[in-house]
């Protein structure tokens, strides 16, 4: 079974349906290195998830080509080339007739691994998303929506692929879970380290997420790929000012953490440890109306921060 | 035409008491009779029914995975088999008959023909109700085609196969009630025996009721197969 | 063949005694269908308004393909005798359990969106089942009573064995008609099937809200 992670190199990948107007993704080039989060952010009929579904040939390539670890997909074998690629929709897809074992099993089988191995394999993935190990005797149709993503996310983890397509994995699940879902994705991912390409409309959860953002306009041109930091302090160009949203500002504010700042002498105020972002910091402030807040490691205070060195 | 033959003074036979005045119900008849004409009638029925269940399903499914494919040839393979529906089954077989003669073949044609639509609608429609997502994670999960189709579709679409089944079962069983029309065989001969014998309640009531108890019957043992095989429907 | 170009001889020969027969027929089916569907529709389409009874629809249509088509004459004659209301009587059993299943899975299967939204806007039960309800469940409806209707005609053709006269009398009487007469009321009952199921998908087609293949 394939490796840890995998290089994933767009070059002027296009795709157009005959008999309609424009491509579907128009000469995508672009590279998200071993071991990244690349975020595929956009409108609808942005080509997102035409362009993930280029990458394990559910859909064609017109032209270009998609490189995985400078394989071109053209060249291996379909099966061979979808068993090596994690593969998680918004829908799941879980199959109603397996049992959940059996349905994170699903890629082993294929590399007719023995029974036990899947067993113990499939044991230590429902660990690995949270999930309590007696859910694997379980049918999908017992478990929620939030459950069952869990169980596509082990699914796709199940045959080691050094590469994971995800196209809107949390898109169809409540705010709160979705939240929990997303940390719990990240913390897996210090764990896995896989290349990851991630679909999703919800440019907050890209900022969230994505080690590095592709933003796709209508008819699927790059308008900007970054760091989500870049992208908010200085985006390409209207279009992509505009998808971000005029509260960018604000959301850069989520990227910094206190401890990136120069904090003033301890002082008396709302305490915040130094870990939490600026917006958080903010938003205690401007809750507790305070002035300074008091910026905390552990139980000790080490420093201070004001409302105005925060907005700055 | 039956009821309008027949002796002038009833005759049945130099049975009992019952038998004589034609009762609601001579057990002592039954008993009697069981061995050479319930019996015999009832496994005969059974073979009739079963030939003809088990030729239907392998048509059917056939035609299945043709119209499945090709989604083209559905509507006229649904139209044929709509079309053959609808013949009433007593002109069916005596169409057949100045091709297939007076025989089995003929009645067993006839019963083929009424599974078909049935079986191949149910088959069809489960298979096509296998949500796109399930069949999408499949083939991302580097699914061959051939491999989506066997453990993913199939399994899937049989909750509804197996439904199309029992109907399919239920109905030969009752239909071929009428092969008598063409050879003596099944439940239906001692029935069609009764009727030209003034109306034997006893047999009538025997046979009739043996039917409807065969029916109910091997419906439930498919319902027993059915809940074996699905267990993620209960799930 | 020969057959075939005898039965059809045969039509051409006896054009009056095959429309008396067809007569009977249609009266034998229409009696039975009519009085079905009185019956059947206002139950199906009440219990699948209610979303009450799936019990009982489910066990009326299994109940009801388990009852065979003879056996059911058969008792007919037995309990209620010679005539026409006797095989009418079996044909009103047959023909119930398609109509009131198929009333009841059109009713209780319609979007509960849109009931949802009749009932806020302030619609009566009735006026729920009979604006909203009744129209959007309208084909299934309709496709119940069309295997009703099959049903009915081809059992009717049976009833011949009980004195019911249509065109069973010939097919159940080689003696009297040959076999090109048993052949040509079996093409010719097969038609008036043909005919019945064609004008209700026509109907059914009519009556859908998006077009729906034909049978």
């Amino acid at each position: 079974m394939p490796g840890q992670a995998a290089e994933l190199v767009f070059d002027e990948a296009t795709k157009r349906y005959e008999g309609r107007d424009g491509a579907a993704v128009e000469r995508l080039s672009l590279t998200v290195a071993a071991g990244e989060i690349c975020v595929l952010v956009g409108p609808s009929g942005g080509g997102k998830t035409t362009a993930l579904r280029l990458v394990n040939r559910l859909i064609e390539l017109t032209s270009g080509d998609i490189r995985i670890d400078g394989t071109s997909v053209r060249e291996q074998n379909l099966v061979q080339l979808r068993r090596g690629i994690g593969y998680v929709i918004q829908q799941v897809g879980l199959f109603p007739h397996m049992t959940i074992e059996a349905n994170i099993g699903t890629v082993p089988r294929l590399y007719g691994r023995p029974r036990s191995w899947i067993h113990t394999r499939s044991q230590e993935l429902l660990d690995l998303v949270g999930l309590d190990q007696s859910y694997a005797t379980r049918y999908p149709a017992q478990l929620s929506g939030g459950e069952r993503q869990r169980v596509g996310l082990a699914r796709a983890l199940a045959g080691n692929p050094p590469l994971m397509l995800m196209d809107e994995p949390f898109g169809a699940i409540d705010p709160i879970v979705r939240a929990r879902l997303q940390d719990e994705f990240l913390r897996l991912q210090k764990e896995v380290r896989k290349t990851v390409v991630f679909v999703t409309h919800d440019i907050d959860e890209a900022i969230k997420i994505g080690d590095r953002i592709a933003i796709l306009r209508t008819g699927g041109h790059l308008a900007q790929f970054d760091t989500p930091r870049a992208i908010l302090e200085k985006p390409a160009d209207d279009f992509v000012a505009a998808f971000v949203g005029r509260d960018r500002a604000l959301k850069a504010l989520a990227l910094h953490t206190l401890a990136e700042l120069e904090l003033g002498p301890p002082a008396d105020g709302p305490r915040i440890p130094r870990t939490s972002t600026v917006r958080d910091a903010l938003a205690l402030a401007i809750e507790k109306h305070a002035q300074v807040l008091a910026v905390t490691d552990g139980d000790a205070v080490v420093g201070s921060v004001t409302r105005d060195a925060l907005l700055s | 035409m039956i009821v309008a033959g027949g002796p002038v003074i009833p005759n049945f036979g130099t049975g009992s008491s019952c038998e004589v005045n034609n009762g609601w119900f001579c057990t002592d008849w039954v008993r009697q009779h069981w061995g050479d004409t319930l019996q015999p009638a009832l496994f005969q029925h059974i073979e009739l029914a079963a030939i003809a269940i088990g030729i239907g399903f392998v048509i059917a499914f056939a035609l299945a995975l043709v119209g499945f494919r090709f989604r083209l040839v559905d509507p006229p393979i649904g139209i044929v088999s709509d079309f053959l529906y609808t013949i009433p089954s007593l002109a069916l077989f005596q169409i057949l008959v100045p091709f297939t003669g007076i025989s089995l073949l003929t009645v067993e044609i006839a019963l083929v023909s009424y599974t078909l639509l049935i079986l191949y609608r149910n088959m069809i429609e489960g298979l096509r109700a296998v949500p796109e997502e399930v069949v999408d994670a499949a083939r991302g999960s580097g699914f061959t085609r051939a491999q989506t189709f066997r453990r993913v579709e199939l399994p899937l679409a049989l909750p509804a196969i197996l439904t199309g089944l029992r109907v399919a079962t239920v109905s030969t069983i009752s239909i071929a009630t009428i092969a008598p029309f063409v050879i003596a065989k099944g439940l239906g001969q001692p029935i069609y025996a009764a009727l030209s014998q003034d109306i034997f309640k006893t047999e009538i009531f025997t046979a009739g009721g043996m039917v409807i108890a065969l029916a109910l019957v091997a419906d439930g043992l498919l319902v027993l197969l059915q809940r074996s095989l699905t267990p993620w429907v209960r799930a | 063949m020969k057959t075939f170009i005898n039965a059809f001889r045969f039509m051409a020969d006896n054009p009056h005694l095959l429309l008396t027969k067809t007569g009977e027929h249609l009266e034998l089916s229409g009696a039975a269908l009519g009085i079905a569907l009185v019956l059947a529709l206002p139950i199906g389409l009440w219990l699948g308004h209610l979303h009450r009874g799936l019990f009982v629809a489910a066990s009326v249509s299994n109940v009801g393909r388990a009852l065979p088509s003879l056996v059911l004459i058969a008792f007919g004659l037995t309990i209620l005798g010679v005539g026409f209301w006797n095989n009418t009587a079996a044909l009103v059993v047959l023909a119930i359990p398609p109509i009131l299943t198929n009333a009841y899975f059109a009713i209780d299967t319609v979007d509960r969106d849109a009931v949802e939204a009749a009932r806020g806007m302030g619609m009566t039960g009735r006026q729920v089942l009979l604006q909203v309800e009744l129209p959007l469940g309208l084909p299934f409806v309709l496709a119940g009573i069309r295997i009703a209707a099959i049903f009915v005609i081809a059992t009717a053709t049976i009833a011949a064995v009980a004195g019911g006269g249509g065109l069973g009398q010939i097919i159940v009487n080689q003696a009297s008609y040959g076999l090109s007469g048993v052949v040509a009321a079996s093409l010719w009952v097969s038609a008036l099937a043909f005919l019945a199921a064609f004008i209700l998908s026509v109907i059914r087609r009519a009556a859908s809200p998006r077009p729906v293949p034909l049978p």
